[in-house]
């Protein structure tokens, strides 16, 4: 009875307009070598990424989804190409592209806040004094709920929590992006529905850029304005765009019936079962 | 694969103290469990014994549950080594008492060197010290040697652990210079300080600084690469991240090379004070025998082993002190 919503759909264009973009990957390449073998990995990426949005990057594994963050957070060096954050290039890693790891990697001799103080101090020795660097560090670990274990190791703690000191810890650096290698791959599907809550909750406040990738279409849809979706590899490439056009503040229980929501569901879907199913290398 | 050799080395090392402490005379006993107990206690809490006979103690009677739980975890873990004792003295007697035999027993010991074991700190004469200052005299060098050798040593396993270059460069140089053996040495060191002493303690830092390179190295190879990565995004200089990252993060290593280390300087010591001579435990040795007090070195050997065990100990407890909650994030 209700027609289906046509979800709008970009081709990414090839050639993208000069001019002022937050942060652009401009015909990005990479390959890696390992003796006489290259592997090209990516092939061409162009995206453009405006200030606030909340960009997912979705593909089958081995698509080069991490590479592509990688690439992004300056932790590995693009082979040709250029990626530009507020049109300055991008040549090493730095606090202002804060990333959240998929295994948390907190340092495991420190406690909760200490692993977030230590981001704090370094990022903000010179611009606040000790006080307000303790005021910011408990701040952000009031955001992400997890005030009451600050002097926990990491070891004592669950995985939905270190997780959220991990986001703690990138928010804490007061990043221009933040970067999440699939932040909740590691995690239950209820303490992954909390924490996907808190991070459109804190993404809502603070109105910060973020990229994530993501294996979950579901994920995806409820939390980005727009999809990437990534051919697979080798040689990937971004094979469509999808805006998700839902409003926000989005209600996941509200949207496990709504034809917009299911429209998008199904377009990510699609490409990735459909056009771009997953080759088994082997 | 260094690793693997050198774990296999620190089990050889843990046995080779164990077992002279199985071979004290019947009278020493006494001596023996005062000691035994000292450092039974925290150890009985690894015992699986321990909670069982703990929660006797606490069904009988409240009030002295406490001290019974302390006597009993005493109990359970010394009483099968001295059991063992008592019997390899009681084997050790009966084989030694024949009229031709080479080797004092345990009863004569007692009667002719038990003087030493009642009093290790006398001091009659420039020469005639109770072992208790010997030891102290050994312990003093080994301390300045191995505390050198933890420090460049752990400097050189990080520079080669961190840098492909310089393990290129180094490690091969490394690997043939530690097969040396600790009194091979000794010559050089001599022909270089014109002096025993720091001679002895150039042999320890030399025999110790190799196991704690080499795991240094291994540990800081095993840094995990999102640690590095956390590192990078933050920007930490190098000097941050030799302090904030890599120390406590190979920490685990370096603290089994330092156990290794320790180990073998107690060996070397011994053996280069015999050939140095001074006032060192090992010297006292090489004297005993050559004025044929039997006695006076299976007491001698009774300390060395003691003290070694307890050393050995020291670097495992400062080690689990400093690596507290690094273990499996």
């Amino acid at each position: 009875m209700i027609a289906p919503v046509e979800p709008k759909m970009h081709t990414v264009s090839k050639a993208l307009l000069p001019g002022r973009s937050f942060l652009k990957l401009d015909h990005v390449d990479k390959t890696f070598t390992r003796g006489a073998a290259v592997t090209e990995v990516l092939k061409d990426v162009c995206l453009t990424i405006e200030e606030g949005e909340f960009v997912s990057i979705i593909g089958h594994s081995g698509c080069g989804k991490s590479t592509m963050l990688n690439l992004i957070a300056g932790l590995t060096p693009v082979t040709s190409g250029v990626v530009f954050l507020e049109d300055r290039e991008v040549r090493e890693p730095g606090p202002d592209r804060a990333v959240v790891f998929q295994n948390h990697s907190l340092l495991p001799w420190l406690t909760v806040y200490d692993n977030v103080r230590m981001a704090v101090d370094k990022v903000f020795s010179a611009v606040k004094s000790k006080a307000e660097r303790h005021d910011w560090t408990m701040h952000n670990l009031d955001l992400v709920q997890i005030g009451h274990a600050v002097q926990k190791r990491p070891s004592e703690i669950s995985g939905g929590m270190k997780q959220r000191v991990g986001i703690a810890r990138a928010l804490a650096m007061e990043p221009k992006v933040m970067l999440m290698d699939e932040p909740f791959g590691a995690l239950d599907a209820l303490t992954r529905a909390h924490l996907q809550d808190s991070v459109m909750e804190i993404h809502a406040r603070l109105g910060n850029t973020a990229i994530m990738i993501t294996h979950d279409v579901d994920e995806a849809v409820l939390l980005s304005d727009r999809i990437v979706m990534m051919t697979n590899g080798p040689a990937a490439c971004i094979g469509e765009i999808l805006t998700v056009d839902l409003e926000r503040p989005r209600k996941r229980l509200d949207l496990v019936a709504d034809p917009a929501y299911i429209g998008y569901r199904e377009a990510v879907l699609r490409f990735l079962y459909e056009r771009h199913s997953y080759v088994e290398a082997a | 694969m260094n690793a693997l050799t050198l774990t296999s080395d620190l089990a050889f090392s843990k046995d080779l103290v164990a077992t002279p402490a199985g071979k004290l005379p019947a009278h020493v006993a006494a001596a023996v469990t005062h000691t035994h107990q000292a450092t039974a206690a925290p150890l009985a809490v690894a015992v699986k014994a321990a909670p069982m006979a703990s929660r006797q103690g606490v069904a009988s009677a409240r009030k002295y549950g406490r001290l019974k739980d302390i006597l009993a975890n005493i109990a359970a873990s010394a009483l099968p080594p001295l059991v063992v004792l008592a019997v390899l003295l009681v084997i050790w007697e009966i084989a030694a008492s024949g009229p031709k035999s080479g080797l004092p027993p345990p009863s004569r010991i007692w009667a002719e060197a038990g003087d030493l074991i009642r009093h290790p700190f006398y001091v009659t004469g420039p020469q005639d010290i109770g072992l208790g200052w010997r030891v102290l005299t050994s312990l003093q060098r080994v301390a300045i040697g191995f505390s050198l050798a933890a420090f460049f040593g752990t400097l050189l396993g990080a520079l080669v652990g961190q840098s492909q270059l310089a393990m290129r460069g180094l490690d091969p140089i490394f690997q043939v210079l530690r097969t040396v053996p600790p009194l091979a040495w000794l010559p050089i060191a001599l022909a270089g300080f014109r002096d025993s002493n720091p001679s002895a303690i150039f042999v320890i830092f030399i025999t110790a600084i190799w196991p704690v390179i080499i795991n240094t190295a291994v540990g800081i190879r095993n840094i995990p690469q999102d640690y590095r990565n956390v590192a990078k995004v933050l920007r930490l200089n190098p000097l941050e991240f030799f302090v904030r990252i890599m120390i406590p993060s190979a920490a685990p290593y370096i603290f089994t090379g330092l156990r290794i280390g320790v180990g073998l300087s107690w060996l070397a010591i011994v053996a280069a004070e015999m050939l140095t001579g001074g006032v060192g435990i090992g010297f006292f040795i090489w004297d005993a025998w050559n004025s044929s007090r039997l006695s006076d070195i299976v007491v001698a050997l009774l300390y060395i082993g003691l003290v070694g065990f307890a050393l050995d100990r020291l670097v495992a407890f400062a080690g689990r002190i400093a690596t507290r909650g690094t273990q499996a994030a």
